[in-house]
């Protein structure tokens, strides 16, 4: 086994157990805060494929700004103090089987696909490649995002004052 | 380039262990003397009053809702400005755009009072 | 080389960063913050453990590991514990892109990572997760209100802190921080570019909760903040957490502004210690001069005073390098 599958396979683990607490812990600080080992799983993965502006991007945004952002709703709101929530119900086998049954589809849709080599290798300076392309072919993507982002803030902040 | 990113690991996984080293060494050594008061939660000496919060404030949630469109915005500056250099002016007039229109939300933000702490 | 090679490498690397922060920071800087507030007082600081009182914070730290280890009843175990290991550990996570000179063999970085200045604002935003478990964990009012607050500083603050950061990558074309000291090589970064240099480093003085940003640890308001239930060694350890980012951020301005290792006749790295503890000096001198912000002035102060003159910064720079050199 090389390297990098060794890598890869430990990064998954790591990312599928703190999915694992997050999706099934009766405490919901404990969810919040497994989301950082998750992100951080998430970044190694990157890191194999060869995206490390992502993986940077990973870090910053998720474990950093959306982690905080969930755990600022987390505390403000009395659910936080401490009060254990059921995270099970009556449709738990159904749920399992559903589960089992996309899992065995997407498994096979995704070793019986011939999946297309995309032409050239990756350049080696990832960023500086992003950023020529914003400057060339994806002008019009990086213009809007920035109105995404614009919309993105009046709404939240609509929403938000309005629960005033 | 993921030969990096393996020291990088490596220095996480080792450092924890070298931080929480000290953590296992008073674990080991340290006094131990329990009685009820001693595990109070601390409130400049008088008993503690109700629950840890009490109170739902908006502002901290828009703050950090605030700067998480920021932080979107500055991530997409990040390869911009590897870039700029070899592209003249047709970089800087895209900043511009960018940059006046997310200027726009943050005046947006200011006159709504999002940015205000009281 | 042989992978088990460069294990030993990384590892050994790792240790040494650690102890040098460990002895720098923590130690020798806890010790010259208070042999400099003595001054600026005019009162000496301590003097008697050791010559001139070097060995005091040894001293102080031999003591806290003997303390005992309270956790308050209705904490949060899991978390509580957590947040000692995830703020000093984000802290030194810092330290990997950091240059701190340069030998015949190449740089003195633990490792050049090509997103290096990402990696730094990345960790520096990864403390401000640990600072709040940390406030959470303690199930302590005035704890958690003190790790909100700080949070929501150092939130506001990493946007400023960014912008100033991509205005120097664009000045060097590259977020290597080995390049962008190699892009110094005619002319500092705070000569072309001052008030990038400023906003960085009233950023960074938010960004560590120091005066005149301290509100949520001072004394004489929360308590400690958000590690009020902390004692002993976690105590210092946030401790080394606080003063560790400190440096890093002093050690960041070097690199990003003062040129990092470079100049003539010395060695690099005694130009880069000569530099860093120069701006240590300027943070403390800061420090023990101005009084504190209130929340509402500093969250205010950073959202309409910093990020429009950071904006404007990078749209005069991005005009100047990409329009008027052509």
């Amino acid at each position: 086994m090389t390297g990098e599958a060794l890598a890869f396979y430990v990064l998954a683990a790591l990312t599928l157990a703190s999915g694992l607490v997050v999706v099934t812990s009766p405490n919901i600080v404990h969810s919040a805060v497994a989301l950082v080992p998750s992100f951080l799983g998430v970044t190694g993965l990157y890191v194999l494929l060869n995206a490390e502006f992502l993986a940077g991007i990973q870090i910053l945004i998720y474990a950093g700004a959306i982690t905080v952002l969930i755990l600022f709703v987390i505390m403000l709101t009395e659910g936080g103090t401490g009060m254990r929530a059921r995270q099970r119900n009556e449709q738990g086998p159904i749920g399992a089987a559903v589960a089992a049954a996309m899992a065995v589809l997407l498994i096979t849709v995704a070793t019986h696909t011939a999946w297309p080599r995309g032409a050239g290798t990756l350049p080696a300076y990832t960023t500086a490649a992003i950023g020529r392309s914003f400057l060339g072919a994806n002008i019009l993507v990086f213009e809007g995002t920035s109105i995404v982002l614009l919309v993105s803030l009046i709404g939240a902040i609509i929403i938000a004052r309005k629960e005033e | 380039m993921l030969l990096d990113w393996g020291y990088v690991a490596v220095f996480a996984i080792v450092g924890a262990g070298m931080v929480a080293l000290p953590l296992l060494i008073i674990w080991l050594i340290s006094p131990r003397s329990s009685y009820p008061q001693k595990f109070e939660t601390y409130e400049s000496g008088v008993p503690a009053i109700g629950q840890a919060w009490s109170q739902f404030n908006v502002r901290y949630y828009l703050f950090s809702l605030i700067f998480v469109v920021f932080d979107v915005e500055i991530i997409y500056l990040y390869p911009w400005a590897v870039a700029a250099r070899s592209q003249g002016a047709l970089a800087f007039y895209e900043l511009l755009v960018f940059l006046v229109i997310l200027t726009l939300g943050l005046v947006y933000a200011w006159r709504k009072g999002a940015l205000e702490w009281v | 080389m042989p992978w088990y090679l460069e294990l030993l490498r990384a590892v050994a690397g790792t240790i040494l960063i650690f102890s040098g922060v460990a002895v720098i920071a923590a130690m020798f800087g806890v010790l010259l913050e208070r042999k400099i507030s003595a001054w600026i007082q005019s009162r000496l600081g301590p003097k008697h453990v050791g010559p001139q009182g070097l060995l005091q914070t040894l001293a102080d730290t031999l003591k806290l590991l003997q303390k005992e280890n309270i956790v308050p009843r209705r904490a949060d175990p899991v978390i509580f514990a957590s947040a000692v290991i995830v703020v000093p550990l984000a802290a030194l996570l810092d330290y990997v892109v950091i240059p701190f000179g340069t030998t015949r063999a190449g740089p003195l970085i633990f490792r050049d990572l090509n997103i290096g200045v990402l990696y730094f604002a990345a960790t520096s935003a990864l403390v401000v997760v640990g600072i709040l478990m940390a406030g959470w964990g303690s199930n302590n009012k005035y704890a958690l209100l003190g790790g909100l607050r700080s949070a929501a500083q150092m939130v506001s603050y990493e946007i400023p802190m960014g912008l100033a950061l991509i205005t120097v990558a664009l000045l060097a074309g590259s977020l290597s921080t080995v390049t962008i000291v190699n892009a110094q090589a005619g002319l500092w970064n705070i000569v072309s570019q001052p008030v990038a240099f400023l906003i960085f480093l009233v950023a960074a003085t938010a960004e560590v909760n120091r005066t005149p940003f301290d509100l949520v640890e001072a004394e004489s308001e929360l308590v400690a903040g958000y590690f009020s239930e902390y004692t002993g060694m976690r105590f210092a350890l946030f401790q080394l957490g606080e003063y560790g980012e400190m440096f890093a951020m002093a050690a960041m301005a070097v690199t990003l502004f003062l040129g990092g290792w470079r100049g003539p006749i010395l060695p690099p790295v005694l130009w880069f210690v000569i530099k860093l503890y120069a701006l240590i000096f300027v943070f403390m001198w800061v420090r023990w001069t101005f009084p504190r912000f209130r929340i509402d002035q500093l969250l205010g102060f950073s959202w309409k005073v910093l990020i429009p003159v950071a904006l404007l910064n990078l749209v005069v720079t991005a005009f100047f390098v990409v329009v008027a050199h052509r």
